[in-house]
């Protein structure tokens, strides 16, 4: 073949994977953005290993990056993979089973040796045999372990920093297969390695040569095109993750509120990179504590609220465990703290790296008395970011704990985000006391949100005393009186249920006229959406009402519910939205769960809707 | 917000302090004289009860926030350090008191109660230490005395009892003083101290609780004996005691020892002199370890060493990196991230 044939797609899903120290993340997020420059709408997800440096060639370190680009909407990072880049045969074993039918398996030849397969547990000389790849997957050998070495021979580089280069030996080639120009690569690169020269002059020499390689040694493949995405809106963008998104709310919402943000928190995957961003933003005035564990991670940023802070706290599943007492706390004092759950596979320490929505019980009800709480969902990496800054808005502005959830999949997946200006964002008006009130009691409240007001410390004429004992109603003061705990039980309450007057409705998505409503919340979103379209298109129909707000659910939730014949939902989880739902708008409900540590596909909730309207 | 100046037109009293709620502490408990000796010397300190922040833990000591006419925080169970934490550093313009017992200080909360010193938060902690778990009536806690029975312990407790003095300097900690319920006068100077050190000054309250633990600091309390049985300990003073003045501290070896001025040729010249701000804990450490009938037990102020608190150290370094950053605001931040047109 002279001349390689370019097919245009509308969208394509790429896995890169490798060893952990293979640099498949910095490939992936250098080849996603570049494509998103280029006018590609994108979703991306990395999958770690739990381990951090399991032994090299092993199936415990295959750590993997997956993206998904188009040239219209693409809500989730993909199911299986059209071109799969595997750069030892441990990668391949973990990822064979999701390559597609007709997909591109590119690997590294130099690592497939005898010793290289037995590291793998593969037990005969054949791999792609042994894992029984469908004979319709076209492998694409490349020698890029002595390529690389070939193409930095004249380097000074030490043998190590040569091997690891060869990732961008496949950005190059991978870059040369989808038609895009290498200048961004060079670009990012270049920003990137800007303090260490050496490296990066390596880097530069092996991207370039890979994305030759694919030009002159005519590899007999078709090169794809995916096309400008003409559905996303004009204008900034950048590619964010939940939790880099989440940490940008926290800090819009402490500027928009003029108020200092401070975070107390304790280390916990997949959590940690939202202190790591807050951590970098002195800029900002941004506090960081990190506390001795999660409970001094929630106490000092309730201390920080006490004392007139956009107090927030963030965690996963265990630390969420540990921080129930001072939530309980945070609704006895009515103080306004921000607390992130980015959960994780549990029970207990579970599956740190992968991603579930186990955890919304325990926010709704996992604490001692009657303590009701906010509890929210983000549903995309980009829209962390709105949520983070909704959660903030709420608390300040009704003076109580919101728990907002996202997981591992969105906080560590990334899509892309239409840049905001602080101006477009909604105002945020923390409840203080008006000038006047001096000498009201610690109880005193708005007559119409029911919220408490917030009397900083520091402010005279506002001195009072706060606390986890119950407080009689008009006086402040700890009491034990039982109808006046009623009351407070009761006005509690109230406060929660009013802020569904100030939270959007749900909508209907796809096709209203359906019979059968899909209901789904968090970061199921993207792949539900995905389903409910495709099943639309082949003149099925089917709705989705998809929840952002939990508790108090939207007002119209019960209208939307009940104008469908079937209702199913679906969640991460053994059916924990829908027994809230069962309480809270009681009728009959279908389920479809998965607890596996990985996100719905598309295709299996297709699947499955599908035999429903059967 | 106000700064924490002593406000010179205004001269505090206690009452100033008092708040109008009605103590609910058991008759004649130890904690009573504390909170008076507290409420004199926030008087003395002369900062408002608008900048102070009192924020406690659960026991029965840490119901004093009531008592105070500030800002006060009632919080959960051994979380008050962290808790002052958060106040001190998201609004280092109050001063924050902590009121802790010995069972929500060392037992429940000894995590936060370590990290604290070690930061060197600037809070002024009093660990209310009746060497028994009052509020939940009566079992033994973290202080309690080796074999004593209680209710949680009626064969006698068999575990060691901490020191918080030692516990304090093993977490690096800057100030510790220790201060008896009944001895006034000792106490409100080592709580002016205390709030005047810059950073975590931790306080040893020995408090007599009449109902579980009745006579645990008999010992010392006792008014006709007392002066024999505690030294007063002064930064740059003698360590000099005794109701007669007449007894001192001096090193044989490694070690203390009591001597009698006048005696074997002793004067006034042999005995130490208090060095509280020497950063090298080991002579405070020796004092703290000082226990009846061979020593005088060291109450008064022990360890007092400046150093940088970590609420400073938060504030200076956002300033250093604010001064060099070119963003300024929430727009200079979005604009700095790696973006294009679509
Ligand atoms: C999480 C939790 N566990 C247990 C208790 C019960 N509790 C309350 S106070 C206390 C011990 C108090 O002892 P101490 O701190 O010495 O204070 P004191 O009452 O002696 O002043 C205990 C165990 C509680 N309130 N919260
Ligand atoms: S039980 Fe003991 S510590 Fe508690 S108030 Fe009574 S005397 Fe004081
Ligand atoms: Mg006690």
């Amino acid at each position: 073949m002279d001349k390689n044939k370019t097919t245009e797609i509308e969208s394509v899903v790429i896995r890169f994977s490798g060893d952990s120290g293979d640099g498949m993340q910095l490939t992936g997020t250098l080849f996603s953005n570049l494509s998103a420059i280029l006018g590609n709408e994108i979703s991306t997800f990395p999958d770690f290993p739990s381990e951090i440096r399991a032994p090299q060639g092993t199936l415990g370190g295959v750590s993997g990056f997956q993206v998904h680009l188009g040239s219209g909407k693409v809500y989730t990072p993909g199911d299986d993979a059209d071109v799969m880049v595997a750069m030892n045969p441990a990668a391949l074993k973990v990822n064979a089973k999701d390559i597609k039918k007709h997909g591109v398996l590119i690997f590294d030849a130099d690592s497939f040796s005898q010793k290289d397969l037995e590291k793998a547990n593969f037990t005969t000389e054949n791999p792609f045999e042994e894992l029984g790849l469908s004979d319709t997957i076209q492998l694409v050998p490349v020698p890029l372990t002595s390529i690389t070495q070939e193409s930095l021979k004249d380097f000074d580089l030490d043998s190590k920093s040569v091997t690891r280069s060869k990732n961008m030996f496949a950005l190059g080639l991978i870059c040369w297969l989808f038609n895009r120009p290498i200048d961004q690569a060079i670009h990012f690169l270049e920003k990137k390695f800007r303090k260490k020269p050496d490296i990066l002059h390596a880097n530069l020499k092996v991207l370039t040569d890979g994305f030759n390689y694919g030009n002159n040694i005519h590899l007999a493949l078709s090169t794809y095109l995916v096309d400008k995405s003409e559905e996303t809106p004009k204008g900034k963008y950048t590619s964010i993750n939940g939790n880099k998104a989440t940490a940008l709310g926290l800090i819009a919402a402490s500027k928009k509120a003029d108020l200092e943000l401070f975070l107390g928190s304790y280390p916990i995957t997949p959590a940690s990179d939202i202190m790591h961003e807050l951590a970098l933003r002195k800029d900002m005035g941004v506090k960081v504590v990190q506390a001795e564990d999660e409970i001094a991670g929630i106490t000092t940023a309730l201390g920080a609220s006490f004392a007139g802070a956009l107090a927030a706290t963030n965690t996963s599943g265990p630390g969420l465990a540990l921080k129930t007492e001072a939530i309980g706390l945070a609704v006895m004092a009515e103080l306004p703290i921000v607390i992130v759950d980015v959960m994780r596979g549990g029970p207990s320490t579970g599956l740190p790296t992968k991603t579930e929505q186990t955890d919304l019980l325990q926010a709704l009800y996992g604490r001692n008395g009657e303590s009701p709480v906010v509890v929210m969902a983000a549903s995309t990496p980009a829209n962390c970011f709105d949520y983070a800054y909704m959660a903030s808005k709420i608390a300040l502005e009704h003076m109580t704990p919101v728990i907002l959830l996202t997981d591992g999949f969105i906080g560590n997946g990334s899509s892309l985000w239409k840049l905001p200006r602080l101006a477009e964002l909604p105002g945020i008006k923390p409840n203080y006391p008006k000038t006047g009130m001096e000498g009201i009691k610690v109880t005193a409240r708005d007559p119409k949100t029911k919220a408490r007001y917030w009397s900083i410390p520091g402010t005279p004429g506002f001195e009072h005393r706060n606390g986890g004992l119950e407080k009689d109603y008009n006086t402040g003061a700890i009491s034990t009186d039982p109808l006046n705990h009623q009351r407070m039980v009761d006005i509690r309450q109230a406060k929660i249920d009013y802020i569904s007057n100030v939270i959007p409705d749900v909508e209907i998505e796809g096709n209203p006229e359906a019979d059968l409503l899909i209901i789904g919340w968090g970061s199921t979103h993207g792949h539900l959406i995905t389903a409910v379209n495709n099943i639309n298109k082949t003149g099925k129909k089917v709705a989705l009402a998809h929840f952002n707000y939990i508790n108090p659910l939207p007002k119209n939730t019960a209208e939307v519910i009940k104008k469908f014949k079937k209702v199913v939902v679906c969640e991460l989880n053994s059916g924990q939205f829908v027994s809230f739902l069962r309480t809270k708008v009681p009728g009959e409900y279908l389920q479809y769960n998965k607890v596996q540590g990985q996100p719905f596909s598309a295709s299996e909730l297709e699947e499955h809707i599908s035999s429903l309207l059967k | 917000m106000e700064t924490i100046q002593k406000n010179q037109e205004i001269q505090y009293t206690a009452k100033d302090f008092k708040s109008d709620q009605y103590v609910r502490w058991c008759p004649a408990c130890g904690d009573y004289a504390i909170l008076s000796s507290l409420q004199k010397v926030m008087a003395e300190l002369g900062v408002s009860p608008t900048n102070t922040a009192v924020i406690s833990g659960i026991g029965c000591s840490s119901r004093l926030p009531y008592y105070i006419s500030g800002y006060g925080f009632h919080t959960i169970h051994g979380r008050g350090a962290a808790i002052a934490t958060g106040v001190k550093v998201a609004n280092p313009g109050l001063t924050v008191w902590q009121i802790t017992g010995d069972g929500d200080c060392l037992a429940i909360g000894g995590n936060h109660f370590i990290h604290s010193v070690r930061r060197n938060i600037d809070i002024n902690v009093l660990i209310f230490n009746n060497q028994i778990y009052g509020l939940t009536k009566g079992q033994y806690s973290p202080t309690t005395k080796k074999g004593y029975v209680t209710k949680s312990s009626p064969y006698g407790t068999i575990e060691h009892p901490f020191r918080p003095g030692e516990i304090t300097i093993g977490a690096r900690g800057t100030f510790f003083g220790r201060i008896l319920d009944v001895d006034l006068k000792s106490s409100q100077m080592t709580m002016m101290a205390a709030a005047k050190h810059k950073g975590t000054s931790v306080v040893e309250c020995l408090v007599n609780c009449i109902i579980f633990n009745d006579g645990a600091h008999g010992w010392l309390s006792e008014k006709a004996t007392r002066e024999d049985r505690v030294i007063v300990l002064e930064h740059g003073k003698k360590m000099i005691f005794g109701k007669d003045r007449n007894k001192g501290l001096v090193l044989d070896g490694f070690n203390l020892k009591v001597v009698t001025i006048g005696e074997n040729g002793i004067t006034e010249n042999d005995i130490l002199t208090h060095n509280a701000q020497n950063p090298d804990p080991t002579l405070h450490l020796k004092l703290i370890y000082m226990e009846a009938p061979d020593f005088p037990v060291a109450l008064g102020i022990i360890r007092d060493v400046p150093a940088e608190t970590y609420n400073d150290a938060v504030v200076s370094q956002i300033a250093k990196v604010q001064e060099k950053s070119t963003i300024k605001t929430f727009d200079d931040l979005i604009d700095s991230l790696e973006q294009w047109e679509v």
